[in-house]
């Protein structure tokens, strides 16, 4: 176990440091009017020259790459250009993390309540009305691009159950939304991956035999089904962590929640170059901590997983 | 006597007894029996199913239209901007009626043409992606799965990779990129191909022993033979399913990637533009139709893929077969 969660750990650390090496890699090769903010035009050449140079960008890339690192290392994110000007991107992102964060895993406890109580009611019911309604809905939540059906919840839900449009923070009732529409997603997703080991678990032969010493049916579905069924869950906690960051960046920014994924929009329209880079540097991390959590859970919960050959043939 | 008897009879004889029998195949179904072959079991599987079998007419009859509509009679340009003859305004947000059967947007462009030039574009970059997409992973995942040698380190960069959150990768290349149609299909291929090359892997790994492979390698067949002709049409309804589900994705994302400000050029219709001008005014009811028509039009074909290609994935399951 311990040996396999160092290793996992490893992965995820070269993974970081791939990530961190690319993105930088890849921002520089933006235009450098991205460093100037508002007064490019205004410049002439030598002085832009001279800006370039105290910013330290003509020294030798890996000079460049190193102090990068450095800086990262202290939390120095480097300063807004456009968005907030010479303001650094960390005061700017303490304000915002925390609504992200507080969204985020409202949504990911919702959905996983929602998405398991929904599979469950839908193995039991399978074939009938609750298990059509279901796969409808999952079929239509995995087939239509979020963005649409985002909108459409937007502009008609909040119309018919007279909800506030746009996020207030004072009112807890416009909250509401946002976080169901979040969780939208995995919530799908848990939901069809727990009728299928659920139904997989009900035509098992064990299931038969408790039939058959006459156990009610109530006791073999909790004691037997639900627990074995439950196990194999613990490896979609991840996928779910994607999905609700992924819809975090578009639903923030819909409802004007002051997130990080609203803010990852506002600093791409206006082409904020270091707001950029430390937003997708944090939301990679973010997911590569998820996948790694997601992981040791699985290990944790599922002692029928071969940890040796977990890279080899898995 | 004998012989003018024997003339009679056969005289008699019914000609058509002695006719071959017609072998039908859908007969012999029922008594569980049937010789098609794989691709013709596929497709009776495939047609059993009446929605998925009137979706694909669905599906063939759009592209069609969406191919042919520019050419028909009467169609207006999707990016001229129209006015109105007597007074020369342009004729904005004019609602659907006989002239504009889909009303104009803000700006007087007819909607109507807008919406199949746009799901043209879509189409295109669905199926780009999704057959870009396949040669990749299919290359990839031929040579993971096959080449003993190469399986670990592909494996380790694999695991490296995977762990990339793919949602980032797209943001941050059409960032870098600049929006045109090339970059956001190299940005969409960039993050789809790992999957596809991981799948194609697995199933490659389960059949490379078989014993027919066993055989052909003892014979000298060379790799590269043994995997185009023996592998791969194992392979083919895995293929197929994952570029039918490409599309649905890549659809979902030009419309992600507009949203967030790193779509295509407004010049360039897509059904991401088109939702993205129809959001900026759906609080105003009357003009709720610039949403809700190209909405549509990308739900049913997003729909119809989704559900076409996990009913084939069934169909082409010998399982299923009769």
């Amino acid at each position: 176990m311990l040996k396999y969660s160092l290793k996992r750990l490893g992965q995820s650390v070269i993974t970081l440091f791939i990530v961190i090496t690319i993105v930088f890699l890849l921002m520089r090769l933006m235009p450098e009017e991205g460093y100037f903010g508002q007064g490019y035009e205004k410049l002439d050449p030598i002085q832009r020259e001279t800006i370039l140079k105290n910013l330290g960008l003509r020294d030798p890339i890996y000079v460049q790459l190193g102090r990068f690192y450095r800086d990262l290392i202290r939390g120095n994110l480097g300063v807004s250009i456009v968005y907030r000007p010479r303001v650094p991107v960390a005061e700017i992102l303490k304000a915002k993390i925390p609504y992200s964060l507080y969204f985020g895993l409202g949504a990911i406890t919702l959905s996983l309540l929602a998405g398991i109580s929904l599979g469950i009611l839908m193995a039991r019911s399978k074939g009938k009305f609750w298990d059509r309604i279901g796969t409808g809905y999952v079929v239509f939540i995995n087939a239509v691009p979020a963005a649409v059906y985002y909108l459409f919840l937007q502009l008609y839900v909040t119309n018919i159950l007279k909800l506030p449009i746009l996020f207030k923070e004072n009112n807890p009732v416009s909250w509401i939304l946002p976080l169901v529409s979040m969780s939208l997603g995995s919530t799908a997703s848990y939901a069809m991956w727990m009728r299928r080991y659920m139904v997989d678990e009900l035509n098992k032969d064990y299931i038969l035999l408790a039939r058959a010493k006459g156990l009610s049916n109530k006791t073999i579905m909790v004691r037997h089904v639900f627990r074995n069924a439950f196990v194999p869950m613990a490896q979609y906690l991840p996928m779910s962590i994607l999905l609700v960051i992924a819809g975090s960046i578009y639903i923030e920014s819909l409802y004007s929640i002051p997130g990080m994924g609203g803010l990852l929009v506002d600093a791409i329209q206006r082409q904020d170059n270091p707001l950029v880079q430390a937003l997708v540097l944090i939301y990679s991390s973010l997911s590569i901590a998820g996948l790694f959590i997601g992981d040791i859970l699985m290990a944790i919960f599922d002692p029928r997983i071969k940890l040796e050959n977990h890279g080899g043939a898995r | 006597m004998i012989k003018t008897k024997l003339d009679k009879m056969l005289n008699n004889i019914d000609e058509s007894l002695f006719s071959f029998a017609e072998y039908d195949d859908s007969a012999a179904e029922k008594t569980g029996y049937s010789n098609y072959s794989y691709w013709q079991s596929t497709w009776q599987a495939f047609l059993k199913n009446r929605i998925a079998a009137f979706l694909l007419i669905l599906m063939l009859l759009l592209v069609t239209f969406t191919i042919v509509q520019p050419y028909l009679p009467n169609q207006k340009s999707p990016i001229k901007i129209y006015t109105d003859e007597k007074t020369g305004i342009q004729l904005r947000n004019h609602p659907p009626d006989g002239e504009f059967w889909f009303g104009t947007n803000s700006i007087g462009q007819d909607l109507w043409s807008r919406i199949w030039s746009g799901t043209r574009t879509s189409l295109f970059i669905g199926v780009m992606v999704g057959v870009v997409e396949a040669f990749i992973g299919i290359f990839v995942g031929a040579l993971w799965g096959y080449v003993r040698k190469l399986d670990r380190i592909i494996t380790e960069i694999y695991n490296v990779f995977d762990n990339i959150p793919t949602t980032i990768v797209l943001v941050l290349l059409t960032y870098i990129l600049r929006p045109s149609l090339s970059t956001l299909i190299f940005a969409m291929c960039a993050t789809g191909w790992l999957k596809m090359a991981r799948l194609i892997r697995n199933q490659i790994i389960i059949i490379r022993d078989r014993e027919y492979n066993l055989a052909s390698r003892c014979l000298g067949t060379p790799t590269g033979r043994i995997i185009i002709r023996n592998l791969l049409p194992y392979l083919v309804s895995i293929i197929m399913l994952k570029m039918a589900l490409a599309i649905p994705e890549a659809i979902g994302s030009e419309v992600f990637l507009t949203y967030i400000g790193l779509g295509l050029p407004l010049d360039t219709p897509s059904l991401g533009n088109l939702i993205n001008e129809g959001r900026v005014i759906m609080m105003v009811p009357s003009l709720r139709y610039q949403l809700i028509f190209p909405a549509a039009v990308l739900s049913v074909i997003t729909i119809s893929f989704y559900v076409m290609g996990n009913v084939f994935s069934d169909a082409a399951d010998p399982k299923n077969h009769v």
